[in-house]
């Protein structure tokens, strides 16, 4: 890892670490799990130059596999969080064979489509609870030992979970796999000339990508205790995007801050209601037109680092 | 009373009708997102929220300038369609040389900014509009009751969607049009004004889907969250149709209304889903889409 990043990374776990003494623990949790969907949606487009529009299908898929396994089944947390992982990846074996048909504006419209329809599957189907969600999640014992309903641990886990993940994103990246996926997005023609099968690498990074979302989505239903629609909704699959794409497409730190700088401004924005929706469409356009490389991306610019 | 297949016959001519309404709307949207992309290789998000302004500059002229259905008929798509010239010289025709997902990112960008606008100021519940009185009532066709307004949608839409068609399939300027989306540069250099030309396509694409926005006012109530769901489902249709063709992305919107109406009748819970199946479906077995050529 290149001296500059082991700074970045440095200097975001000690962030994290100490930032609770200052800042409410659950916003600090809600940010972690943003950032870690922002980085697994960046995985997709940033490196592999597939755009979803579908990334809250796995959110929250695996937010209600979460939450049903711990409520109803009564699951231990690391069950319930497998659970919900492990439902995000499939469905994100199925949906992601049927859009790798497509590239480009195609695949984004695809995947919008499809996360539509799970969409409307969770308002329909009965274990989702409808418009209450699913309330009241337990969050346990983690390993029988731990009781989440303590904040810090609870906070610990998010923690590790957050670096955890971040880490598997960065590794992958940099592996011979990661670089196979930017030859793809760079020149898909030469990469299939060279011999690689394009479309098994689009699906693995497809597959790790809503593994990953999922994977943030388990984590955020036992931090708040509930699964609810919001989180399927394609409003939330537009939030991954604006965060990604503020923060810097293609960056490895980019994700995580621009999914805290939207937590954030949600935040302190929601007594103004639907004005949120505006600010958030101002950003796109202002991003798209003025700022495509994004705070982490200028930063990096700037610096000649890679960030 | 008579069935068919168990189904009431009133029943499911009744959810064809309401099918076919629904096809009208959604081959109207897939023709300007065709039309659009087409010429600007870019897919135009902010589509539903131009057909929802569409609705309320309806709802405004009659309300604030007292001019009925027929003047909004013809006044809506110029004032909606000049919005859309706008954006496209402000904003759009900065963004062609880059990756054409950037287009969609801005759009998407204004459709939140645009229906964030308008339920600040009207909230989420619908606003009524009234019917033209010309076409109040109905009539009994024997088998079912056919409102007078629903019929008028189907047939102007089927109008508006044919003379798009013939405009570019068989004119001259339709020439001009589909020479430019295969080589804008060779277009160009003949000495026609290429950038005009998109600039008046997208804004020409805005205005169907605000044509479209005001003859859904009398049907649907006008509220400004009218166009964000319906977009997915036309973005469904896109690609179910591919964008390769005009004439197909007509028949695929009305087939696929007509689809989701029968679906009504005899499988309820999957009528808001089963365009998407389709789409999965069509994407196994022919990628491209019905209409599409691969590229």
């Amino acid at each position: 890892m290149p001296r500059a990043q082991k700074i970045a990374l440095g200097s975001m776990a000690a962030f994290f670490l100490l930032a609770p003494l200052a800042v409410y623990p659950v916003f600090l949790m809600k940010a972690m799990c943003f950032a870690l969907f922002a980085c697994a949606f960046n995985l997709l487009i940033g490196f592999g130059g597939l755009l979803s529009f579908g990334h809250a299908m796995f959110l929250g898929t695996a937010g209600y596999v979460a939450a049903h396994a711990a409520k109803v089944w009564g699951l231990p947390p690391e069950f319930a969080i497998l659970a919900g992982t492990a439902a995000a990846a499939l469905l994100g074996l199925v949906t992601g064979l049927l859009a790798i048909r497509r590239q480009g504006i195609y695949f984004a419209m695809i995947t919008l489509a499809l996360a539509q329809m799970v969409f409307f599957f969770c308002v329909q189907a009965p274990f989702t609870g409808g418009e209450d969600g699913i309330q009241a999640v337990p969050r346990g014992r983690l390993f029988g030992v731990l009781d989440l309903a303590n904040v810090w641990a609870m906070y610990a886990t998010v923690f590790v979970i957050f670096i955890a993940g971040f880490m598997l994103i960065y590794r992958v990246i940099h592996s011979p796999f990661g670089q196979v996926l930017k030859a793809i997005r760079e020149n898909e023609q030469r990469a299939i000339s060279l011999g690689y099968d394009v479309n098994r690498y689009k699906l693995l990074a497809y597959l790790l990508s809503a593994t990953l979302a999922g994977l943030a989505g388990a984590t955020k239903a036992l931090v708040f205790q509930l699964a609810s629609l919001t989180d399927v909704h394609w409003s939330m699959s537009g939030e991954v995007v604006l965060m990604t794409l503020l923060g810097g497409l293609g960056t490895v730190f980019g994700p995580v801050v621009g999914a805290f700088v939207i937590i954030t401004m949600e935040n302190y924005l929601s007594q103004i209601g639907a004005w949120v929706t505006v600010v958030q469409g101002a950003i796109f356009v202002v991003c798209v037109l003025t700022f495509r490389r994004g705070i982490v991306g200028e930063l990096a610019n700037w610096l000649r680092k890679p960030l | 009373m008579d069935t068919i297949f168990g189904v009431p016959t009133q029943a499911l001519f009744g959810q064809l009708l309401i099918g076919l309404i629904n096809g009208s709307f959604y081959a109207l949207l897939s023709l300007g997102l065709a039309v659009i992309f087409g010429l600007l290789n870019i897919i135009n998000f902010t589509h539903g929220a131009q057909y929802m302004m569409g609705a309320f500059v309806a709802y405004f002229l009659a309300n604030k300038a007292g001019l009925g259905y027929w003047w909004s008929l013809v006044l809506v798509p110029l004032v909606v369609g000049f919005t859309g010239v706008i954006i496209e010289r402000l904003m759009l025709s900065k963004l062609y040389k880059l990756d054409h997902l950037y287009g969609l990112l801005l759009t998407f960008g204004l459709a939140l900014i645009i229906q964030g606008l308008f339920r600040n100021q009207y909230g989420t519940s619908g606003l009524p509009y009234a019917m033209p009185a010309e076409l109040a009532g109905g009539r009994n066709l024997g088998f079912m009751f056919l409102p007078n307004y629903r019929a008028w949608v189907i047939v102007a839409s089927l109008a508006v969607c044919i003379g798009t068609w013939f405009v570019i399939e068989k004119t001259k300027l339709g020439s001009y049009l589909r020479a430019a989306t295969e080589n804008p540069a060779l277009v160009q250099a003949f000495g026609i004004n290429v950038p005009r030309m998109i600039t008046l396509t997208y804004g020409f694409g805005v205005a169907l889907a605000a044509f479209a926005g005001v003859m859904a006012a009398p049907i649907y109530q006008v509220s400004p969250q009218m166009g964000a769901d319906l977009i997915i489902v036309v973005f469904a249709v896109v690609v179910i149709g591919g964008m390769g063709s005009i004439m197909g992305s007509i028949v695929t919107g009305f087939a696929l209304g007509l689809l989701e109406g029968l679906t009504k009748v005899f499988y309820p819970e999957a009528s808001n889903t089963v365009i998407f199946v389709i789409m999965a479906i069509v994407l196994m077995v022919k990628p491209a889409g019905l209409f599409g050529a691969q590229k």
